[in-house]
């Protein structure tokens, strides 16, 4: 394997040091061998390598859109280090033959740790729990269990997987939509759509169902995890709920950071999403509760979608937005650069808690002697225009497409070996 | 005027009247023996109806025709969209075929900006009625009526009845008569007004008789009965005895005040029968105006594009 020695990064953002990537592990510099290969990183930033909570990586079943190896190429080029791959495949992340098989999958890619996310219920239906205990014990190891893309709606059934999963540590990752007060909803509920005709989605149907399932994660003492915050009024309840120091954590998307209902006047479809864009007020509140760390980490929702499913008109296109490659460059847009987040704390939301909360020990670690070596190297001064044709992933659907955004990711390591150089896939 | 209406919103005061203006002179045509003009002769109008709609379609078909236009009828049943075309190969197919304007009706709020933007046509977009959003055609007519009957629309009352949450016709309206400088007041019960109407232009209420007194003119949308089963009103007979416009409000109405109706209507609903039928009711005379406005704006759309015979105040691209 080759070993690297990283020399004159700034770790964190803050100062001027060396790293030595040696056997998978980092290792003290002044033992770098004289065969190590040098890499000039002054200028840089490293980071340890990113974490997402929340990927769509659509295999099995459609491969059309993503493919684990493709979308973990993407996450490479992001900085990510791990991926979770939620559950909502075709078949259904359900079982511990599913979540091995993309566990399999990830590891015969290479590009980063995929960690499989299991679902809930059966099939997503809702209906009874999925084998979690299984998943839980398989190779795949799963910890995080959702069935994101729909709600657990039923009090009862969020209740008992919230209890259930104490048994393993695992944690219920919830996507909060009240189906009743969803129905066909197109948009953001607000004036956006008022003037556009279109079907409303209120913050109220998402804060309804994180204020009932902080009450219950706080009645039986377990862990609950809330997926793509977006609104004010999510963020108030989220930061009521860990006053009360139960149990909850939360996520919140690059987009959801950056972009608002205003561009829906488009009508492209480009901008159709799950949770919807919401107001300038709902992104200033969710910036400020990722700064307080009510907010504890930012999740991609990484969601790819074949052309044909965006070029349409916009109540027949699919909702979700591709997010591994512009996620650090978004965050360091709305979050870094707006003197909101240092980088040591872009370090704490976009690795170390969120590999905390899906409990992958072998990521997040501080960059000292012994942590294993995953790393991410950005260049914040670096400025690129999105080309959605440039990107590793099979689909273009990326509302950041012409933007010019800050910061490029120059190196990635997964373990020690280089997964991303000079901004090129390895 | 732009290359395409898609929303009265995009319409200034001055593109407003132009098509006004324009309408009423082609209006006189109707009283002829010999409707036609040969303004369009060479140019294709396509109607690409992704929705049921006779009447505006018929109304559109006769505008072009009238106009000289050759017509080209594309409805979506029975034709490849409801063998899953996309709206995308559709509007290729029609390009290919040399439309010069397309005239859409879809299902979906914002389809014809969907066309007009994409790059799939180069022709000229016209919505005639997209989902919830808007029917701007619609609104140029009643407003096209309203000036016959009231003149100058400036400061004139307007009272928009009904369920506006998913009428398009009352957001064309609220956008284009206050433009034109009418005052507009949306009555509707609070489940049928959309979240963020108070950033609309127009005035809300939620008490019919209170608005009636003092109104120039009265607009009563269609309300679908089945709205009821989501629980946006209890039951037709309570609808229509809060916000119909039945005898009784009727004879509280002033003098000059007209009454209007985008149709189809349901009567006993929204509009008693004696209401739609009386002296004050312009219902039949909007339909027969729809034709005379549509002309006017495809006119003003496809004669104004790339010849250099009109002279300032003519459209621009």
């Amino acid at each position: 394997m080759t070993t690297y020695l990283v020399t004159g990064a700034s770790l964190l953002g803050s100062g001027s040091g060396d790293l030595l990537l040696a056997d998978g592990h980092l290792g003290d510099p002044a033992d770098a061998p004289p065969d190590a290969v040098r890499i000039d990183a002054s200028g840089l930033v490293a980071l340890p390598g990113l974490v997402d909570l929340h990927t769509h990586l659509r295999e099995p079943g459609r491969e059309d859109a993503e493919t684990v190896e493709s979308g973990s190429r993407a996450a490479a080029r992001g900085g990510f280090t791990a991926v979770h791959a939620m559950a909502n495949t075709e078949p259904v992340a359900d079982t511990a033959g599913v979540v091995e098989q993309v566990w399999h999958l990830g590891q015969t890619a290479g590009y980063c740790d995929v960690r499989p996310v299991g679902a809930v219920t059966a099939g997503l239906t809702g209906q009874r729990l999925a084998e979690l205990g299984a998943m839980a014990d398989s190779a795949a190891r799963v910890r995080v269990f959702s069935d994101d893309g729909v709600c657990v709606s039923d009090a009862v059934l969020m209740r008992r997987a919230l209890e259930y999963v104490k048994a393993f540590d695992g944690v219920v990752a919830q996507h909060a939509q009240e189906p009743r007060l969803t129905e066909d909803a197109q948009m953001n509920e607000g004036t956006m759509s008022g003037v556009l005709g279109m079907q409303g989605w209120p913050a109220v149907a998402e804060e309804a169902i994180i204020a009932r399932d902080c009450l219950l994660a706080g009645h039986v003492g377990s862990r609950l995890h809330i997926c793509h915050v977006s609104t004010a009024g999510s963020v108030e309840l989220i930061r009521w709920a860990k006053s009360k120091g139960w149990n909850v954590t939360a996520e919140v998307t690059p987009h959801h950071l950056l972009l608002t209902d205003e561009l829906v006047a488009s009508y492209d479809p480009i901008y159709k999403v799950n949770p919807p864009l919401r107001t300038a007020d709902d992104v200033e509140a969710l910036r400020a509760g990722l700064a307080d760390g009510t907010i504890d980490c930012v999740a991609t929702d990484h969601a790819p979608h074949p052309t044909e499913d965006k070029e349409c008109e916009w109540a027949a296109a699919a909702m979700g937005m591709l997010g591994l490659e512009t996620a650090l460059s978004v965050v360091q847009a709305a979050m870094v650069d707006t003197g909101r987040l240092t980088w040591a704390e872009v370090a704490d939301r976009m690795s170390v808690r969120p590999a905390r909360i899906g409990r992958v020990s072998d990521q997040g670690q501080a960059l000292e002697t012994g942590s294993p070596a995953n790393v991410v190297l950005v260049d914040p001064a670096a400025t690129r225009a999105v080309e959605p044709a440039d990107s590793a992933s099979l689909s273009r659907n990326t509302p950041f497409r012409g933007m010019e955004l800050p910061g490029a990711v120059v190196a990635t390591f997964l373990h020690g070996r280089a997964t991303v150089l000079d901004g090129k896939l390895q | 005027m732009k290359s395409h209406l898609l929303s009265t919103g995009d319409l200034t005061k001055g593109d407003a009247l132009r098509v006004l203006d324009t309408a009423a002179e082609l209006r006189s045509l109707a009283d002829r023996p010999i409707k036609k003009l040969p303004t369009l002769r060479g140019r294709t109008v396509v109607n690409l109806f992704f929705e049921d709609s006779t009447r505006t379609r018929i109304s559109f078909e006769a505008a072009a025709k009238r106009l000289s236009a050759d017509v080209i009828n594309f409805s979506a049943k029975g034709s490849s969209v409801s063998k899953g075309e996309s709206l995308k190969d559709t509007a290729l197919t029609l390009e290919a075929m040399g439309a010069d304007a397309v005239v859409i009706r879809h299902g979906s709020s914002g389809a014809p900006h969907r066309l007009a933007s994409s790059g799939w046509v180069r022709s000229s977009v016209i919505n005639a009625g997209d989902g919830t959003h808007e029917h701007p055609t619609q609104a140029l007519l009643d407003a096209f009526t309203m000036r016959r009957h009231l003149g100058d629309l400036d400061g004139r009352r307007v009272a928009i009845v009904g369920d506006v949450l998913h009428s398009r016709v009352a957001r064309s309206n609220a956008l284009l008569l206050s433009t034109l400088g009418a005052e507009v007041t949306l009555v509707a019960p609070p489940t049928l007004l959309p979240v963020g109407v108070s950033s609309w232009p127009v005035a809300t209420s939620y008490d019919l008789d209170a608005a009636l007194e003092k109104t120039d003119v009265v607009m009563m949308l269609r309300v679908q009965r089945e709205r009821m089963n989501a629980a946006f009103f209890p039951s037709a007979r309570e609808y229509s005895r809060r916000y119909g416009l039945d005898d009784r409000r009727f004879a509280r109405l002033p003098d000059h005040a007209i009454v209007m109706h985008p149709g189809p209507m349901n009567r006993g609903m929204e509009i008693a029968a004696n209401v739609a039928d009386s002296h004050r009711s312009v219902i039949v005379e909007q339909v027969t105006n729809g034709v005379a406005v549509r002309m006017a704006v495809l006119y003003l759309l496809l004669s104004g594009a790339d010849t250099t015979e009109h002279a300032a105040g003519e459209p621009t691209a």
